[in-house]
């Protein structure tokens, strides 16, 4: 009977609202309940006081207080010149900034650094902003024109030829190269044991060489006609042009799909056309400056980009490769990336800037920045494959199971429905990767290359500017670049992850 | 039965290394047919109806899909596949498109429809499953019901001839079971020829033309609905419905 009392309640007056009785909004609330709540913590709130206080203070009074912000020379940086104890020499940077940013590049051509940066600047941007129309054109005009506009920038020179030329050599070097291999083995063949053997294989090998010949004839013959004919390179650039609008246009479709194939392929050569008489390309282009002579920021951005752009394809193919069930295709990406995993990076820029030139034939030379390009693609290629690996790994095998029920191709259920997903899972590796391999350029200073790093490091041997402080300076005001540049992309990552996570929101 | 099989399978044989899964399968489903495949864990229902479309390869027999002959090389693939549905067990919806992307890509990037024709029918098949308000909704953000409807209307944007139905509701919370049944009972009606493994017997009863009951990699028995629940003929069959039927 009591328990039925009990259980039994109804409420006479409603209890009105009174304030908390310790505070735990606003900045006094988070003081009291995440700073200060328990002796532990306030042990650890002044710790971390302490390390801010030993940290931050002496940064800004190194970088801002004590600083000398002008003068002429080393003079203007010396205490007893400046009467106070010396913080960072800024005009230091200031005389040296040039060195810094462009490197050797001569004085007169510095503009075409600047209209290559300018230009690459106008074309990422909006690549970067989700909202931007037309991302299609804008990214082939930032991943295909932008790198041959700015070699010619930046490097210089003209050419001479074009597509039928250049598939024409392309041909004659490989029908010369099987020749050369044929012939090696017949002289071999002299002096080894298995003599017959090597003669009759290298004869077989130096005869499909000679056949070849035979083959591209047509293709080498019309070339040295229209390079004699003088103006060579617009010929030449119609005949490609024509070739390459028949067979899109073939490959669109033909006539039944419409003329848009077409016409893109006719804006593009247009396009092309423009490029080259505008930087006089037919004419020999511009001075060349050779990349010895680059330097500073300038060869930093040129590596970095290179190798960030180059080495994500190469990953994805090598990771692809890897889970692939064709043997050879297989084996050759896994040991393309365990050896390039298992070798330092300073390693194979050594190996690509020393040795190479002696493995390669006699006249065939490649540039010292193009080999430290292809060094650092290949290996940060190596690593993007093992990231994109655990990516691939987390698509469930239901995802392919059901686009292939759907009938899609192994190409299209990889390229619609397991890379997005795979790229998805590790952009943040990827990025870890592309920061670790733009602070990485710095090792290039090892192979003669001047980078932000090197370049610095070459005008601390001015005299005119040595201090106790200049050191510092420096080392202070490429880290803040290279900091700028890697937090950049760390936080643009973050903004990536988010959009591109919105599935799994609810 | 009538003379106009769409799917027809003879003699087909499979081995996982050495181990027998499928054991002389010999099936012909007409067109319109509704065949429930039933059996223990473990007997080969899904590997069988995953032959079909040719998710699993198999070393001996024949497949023939409306015409297309899909032997152990598995030549004609996309071919089949083209013609035969599928709805898995884990729905298996792409979760970094929306449900309308889910609906519309592959009549896009298979048939080469263009994107606008392409989301008029998903819409359309949406409807028939009763979710187009949520097209735009990413598939995490729906229940498992909803989620298998979607895989159903995915599977019917590319207008199959057949449909496979691998253990559709195992996978759900009971109360979920009955929406995804009423659609594929809808389905039914409509005159699509299905293949279900599943173990829904109300939906055997009430809807498949025959039930098709496997155990160790073999056909044991196939009847009509009525004569396989209320005369069971092998001693395998009896043991397995007095199992599931309390």
């Amino acid at each position: 009977m009591t328990d039925i009392t009990a259980s039994s309640f109804v409420r006479e007056d409603l209890v009105a609202e009174r304030p908390a009785p310790v505070k735990t909004a606003g900045f006094l609330g988070f003081v009291r309940t995440r700073l200060l709540n328990s002796p532990t913590n306030i042990l650890l709130t002044i710790l971390g006081l302490l390390l801010i206080w030993y940290t931050v203070i002496p940064t800004i009074k190194f970088l801002l207080v004590d600083a000398v912000w002008s003068g002429k020379d080393r003079t203007a940086c010396l205490a007893e010149n400046a009467g106070h104890p010396v913080g960072a020499c800024w005009p230091f940077i200031q005389a040296k900034f040039p060195q810094l940013f462009y490197g050797f590049y001569p004085e007169a051509e510095r503009w075409r650094v600047n209209l290559t940066f300018a230009l690459g600047a106008v074309l990422l941007l909006p690549l970067l902003i989700p909202r931007l129309p037309a991302k299609g054109s804008n990214a082939g005009l930032f991943f295909f024109a932008f790198p041959a506009v700015a070699f010619f920038l930046l490097h210089g020179g003209g050419i001479t030829g074009f597509g039928v030329s250049w598939v024409a050599g392309l041909l004659q070097l490989f029908a010369d190269s099987i020749s050369g291999v044929g012939e090696v083995l017949v002289g071999l063949s002299k002096a080894s044991a298995a003599g017959p053997l090597l003669w009759a294989i290298g004869g077989a090998i130096a005869l499909v060489g000679t056949l070849l010949h035979w083959v591209i004839f047509p293709l080498i013959w019309l070339r040295d006609q229209m390079q004699a004919a003088g103006q060579g390179l617009w010929l030449d650039f119609l005949i490609t042009a024509v070739i390459v609008s028949v067979i899109l246009f073939m490959l669109g479709g033909g006539a039944r799909a419409g003329s848009r194939p077409l016409i893109a392929s006719l804006a593009t050569f247009a396009g092309i056309a423009a490029v080259i008489k505008l930087m006089g390309l037919d004419h020999g282009g511009m001075p060349i400056v050779d990349t010895r002579l680059w330097g500073g920021l300038l060869v930093t951005l040129v590596i970095a980009i290179t190798g960030i752009v180059a080495s994500l394809p190469i990953g994805i193919a090598l990771a692809l490769g890897r889970r692939s069930t064709i043997p050879l295709i297989r084996i050759f990406s896994i040991t393309y990336i365990e050896f390039w995993r298992g070798v330092p990076l300073i390693t194979v820029l050594f190996f690509a800037t020393y040795m190479l030139p002696l493995f390669l034939p006699g006249n065939f030379t490649v540039d010292g920045l193009v080999r430290a390009l292809i060094g650092v693609s290949l290996f940060t290629g190596a690593y993007q494959a093992e990231n994109l690996r655990g990516g691939l790994a987390a698509v469930p095998r239901g995802q392919e199971e059901a686009a292939s029920a759907l009938g899609l191709s192994w190409w299209k259920t990889t390229s619609l429905i397991v890379l997005p997903q795979a790229l998805r899972h590790v952009i943040p590796a990827i990025v870890n990767s592309f920061i670790s391999l733009f602070k990485d350029t710095s090792l290039v200073s090892i192979v003669a290359l001047f980078d932000l790093l090197g370049s610095l490091r070459a005008s601390f041997a001015d005299p005119v500017w040595t201090t106790p402080s200049t050191a510092f300076t420096g080392f202070a005001f490429i880290g803040i670049i290279y900091f700028i540049f890697c937090f950049g992309m760390s936080r643009y990552s973050l903004f990536v992850e988010h959009r591109l996570n919105a599935h799994r929101r609810n | 039965m009538s003379a106009d099989p769409i799917v027809n399978i003879s003699g087909l044989n499979k081995w996982y290394g050495e181990f027998h899964v499928l054991r002389d399968i010999d099936l012909e489903v007409t067109k319109g047919e509704r065949i429930v495949i039933c059996g223990p864990s473990g007997s080969g229902k899904s590997t069988l109806i995953r032959c079909i479309n040719a998710l699993e390869e198999f070393q001996e027999g024949e497949i023939v899909v409306d015409g297309i002959e899909l032997g152990p090389n598995l030549k004609h693939v996309d071919a089949v596949r083209r013609e035969v549905g599928m709805v898995f067990q884990s729905f298996n919806l792409f979760p970094h498109l929306t449900v309308l992307d889910n609906c519309t890509l592959a009549p896009i990037w298979v048939r080469n429809i263009p994107k606008k024709d392409a989301e008029e029918t998903a819409m359309k098949f949406l409807e028939r499953v009763k979710i187009p308000h949520q097209a735009n909704k990413f598939p995490g953000q729906m229940s498992g019901g909803q989620q298998q409807r979607v895989a159903i209307a995915r599977a019917l944007t590319m207008n199959p001839k057949v449909m496979l139905f691998d253990e559709p509701t195992s996978a759900l919370d009971p109360e979920m079971v009955k929406e995804v049944l009423d659609t594929m009972v809808d389905l039914a009606e409509e005159g699509m020829t299905m293949l279900v493994v599943t173990h829904e017997m109300g939906f055997a009863k009430e809807v498949a033309n025959r039930v098709v009951f496997m155990d160790a990699g073999q056909i044991i028995e196939a009847n009509t609905p009525s004569e396989f629940f209320a005369t069971p003929q092998h001693a395998r069959t009896k043991l397995f419905l007095s199992q599931i039927l309390r």
